[in-house]
């Protein structure tokens, strides 16, 4: 059984055909890396998975149950979490009300309107566990405003990770990092256990190459190539898309 | 002081001022104004859940505020006790909430404020127009006010009194969501709804039961305010009604508890009281909503919190300075 089965998705914007019959499918525990030029569709291809948009047609199943019908919120609690590529947090709050809101997202207690959510020790803890994670719960309480580009792209991480999720869904999560930031989320995401199915969009092949156990190579909303790492680089159709010929 | 304490201590003198208000102001014009002031601002409250917490602005606030007034006039005047006519003009207020919650969250923004003005026009209309229900243009007259645990509200004084029970209540109600997760998920679907999504949260739903609660709060305000006047026309469902109280949440300072509040005040004493030395004391509202807009832009609340603080560093800092200086 496959963690996440795509078959046959499609997807229009008006005349504009950005998904076309896309094939997915990824192994529980695998490291898939999609990537592809820009506009290859690969954010849109998320946006379906995760339900942000509907697709005209095909299916998505996650560990064998269709959800293709299931609204976004609901796949949240189904196991799985996104990041955003263009980072999308909450920026009057502190870094640890973010973390605390993502783990609020699949608990009852989202509805309690009497308690007091600061005292709510266990999300409180379990939060500061999440930060300790990706190395920010030093600056737990700073305001999100008051945090560098690098730091806010670990708490999307810590975010999503603190959900606990079975499919995490990363949306380049290198861009505009620094090296040293690079390599740290690069170490990061090499602590994530094996229980979760990792898929990673990239634009930049070389950032993310050894990460992946199998690679998609996506050009205007199709799958061109897939295969193993050694496999898709060696592969002529990859050059010529970012080469041209 | 640190912030808390400072808080609290005004809170204690805020509160300590609101339950002697009769027994020094003595003039029952004055106490009818701090009435006024106290139920307004509990529509003020109300609506600062939708604008300041769920960052939705409403401008058809004024035709719920009317439903519980109007509920409660048409029930007493159909013969029905005070028990009957509140809880059913809160019941219809809620439901009424509803469908306006129905109608105006399939759209955020310019598209939500245009929807809650159309609504709150159609209410206006009705209660204009409908005369066999409504009595048109006339309006409704209430001939008593309710006497709860057997202690008549006829007066100034007890009607304070109950008004201010009825703030402090909304008040604390305002205070504990904010602080529960349910206020910050209700804070999250304004800053960030498409993430909120994402993180397994029904927005539509949150913004829906916040919807009703400011609802909720909005009827209580028009059944008190139906009972001080002992009246209610169509005036009161007016656009202007609408935006008087939305200005009471913005100059007050949105997603404050006190912004509500203070903005009510405002706006209830400029009516009243400057209304009684200068014939066009809508100027005088005017000029000082762009005074605050304009040096205050956040709301006066938050606003002079603000200035309180530069005050105090730019107190302490020639300590600093001084200590510096002697370094060699």
């Amino acid at each position: 059984m496959s963690a996440l089965l795509v078959s046959g998705l499609t997807k229009s914007f008006g005349g504009l055909r950005v998904t076309k019959g896309v094939d997915l499918a990824v192994a529980p525990g695998e490291r898939r890396l999609i990537i592809g030029p820009n506009g290859a569709g690969k954010t849109t291809l998320f946006n379906l998975i995760t339900g942000e948009i509907a697709p005209d047609d095909g299916s998505i199943a996650l560990f064998g149950r269709d959800i293709t019908r299931t609204p976004c919120r609901r796949r949240v609690h189904l196991g799985m979490a996104r990041t955003y590529q263009i980072i999308t947090l909450f920026p009057r709050d502190t870094i640890l009300r973010n973390v605390t809101l993502a783990l609020l997202g699949l608990s009852k207690l989202r509805w309690n309107p009497f308690l007091a959510l600061d005292r709510e020790h266990d999300l409180v803890v379990r939060a500061r566990a999440a930060l300790a994670r990706v190395g920010l719960d030093d600056i737990a309480e700073r305001p999100l405003g008051e945090t560098s580009y690098g730091e806010r792209r670990r708490v999307e991480i810590a975010m999503a990770m603190a959900q606990e999720p079975k499919l995490l869904l990363l949306d380049e999560p290198f861009a505009g990092l620094s090296i040293d930031e690079r390599r740290d989320v690069r170490e990061l995401l090499r602590t994530i256990p094996r229980d979760v199915t990792i898929v990673m969009i990239e634009h930049n092949m070389d950032v993310a190459l050894d990460f992946a156990d199998r690679i998609t190579l996506l050009h205007f909303g199709e799958v061109i190539v897939e295969g193993t790492r050694a496999e898709v680089v060696a592969d002529p159709r990859t050059r010529e898309v970012y080469l041209g010929e | 002081m640190s912030a808390a304490a400072t808080r609290g201590a005004f809170l204690v003198v805020a509160l300590a001022i609101l339950a002697t208000l009769p027994a020094w102001v003595g003039n029952t014009y004055y106490i009818n104004i701090a009435s006024q002031i106290l139920l307004f601002a509990v529509f003020a409250l109300a609506l600062n859940v939708l604008v300041g917490y769920g960052g939705l602005v409403s401008l058809g606030h004024a035709g719920l505020f009317a439903v519980g007034g109007y509920t409660t006039a048409l029930m007493l005047q159909a013969g029905q006790g005070h028990l009957a006519a509140d809880l059913a003009a809160v019941a219809v207020t809620l439901a009424m909430s509803a469908v306006f919650a129905v109608l105006a969250l399939r759209a955020t923004g310019i598209g939500f404020l245009m929807i809650t003005l159309a609504l709150g026009q159609i209410l206006w209309g009705i209660a204009y127009r409908w005369a066999n229900l409504t009595n048109g243009d006339n309006g409704i007259n209430v001939t008593t006010r309710p006497a709860p645990f057997g202690i008549t509200l006829a007066t100034a004084t007890p009607f304070y009194y109950a008004t201010l029970a009825v703030f402090l209540v909304a008040l604390a109600s305002m205070a504990l969501l904010v602080r529960s997760p349910f206020g910050a998920s209700l804070c999250g679907t304004r800053d960030q709804p498409r993430r909120m999504t994402a993180l397994g949260y029904n927005v539509w739903l949150i913004r829906f039961l916040a919807f009703l609660f400011s609802g909720f709060w909005s009827g209580v305000a028009g059944i008190l305010f139906v009972y001080y006047n002992q009246f209610i026309s169509p005036q009161v469902a007016a656009l202007q009604t609408s935006a008087e109280v939305l200005l009471m949440v913005i100059s007050g300072g949105t997603a404050t508890l006190a912004g509500p509040v203070v903005g009510a005040a405002i706006v209830v004493i400029t009516k009243n009281v400057v209304s009684a030395y200068i014939v066009r004391w809508n100027l005088v509202l005017g000029l000082v909503f762009v005074v605050i807009i304009t040096f205050m832009p956040e709301g006066l609340v938050p606003g002079s919190a603000r200035l309180w603080r530069w005050t105090w560093r730019r107190r302490a800092a020639p300590v600093k300075t001084a200590t510096a200086g002697e370094r060699p």
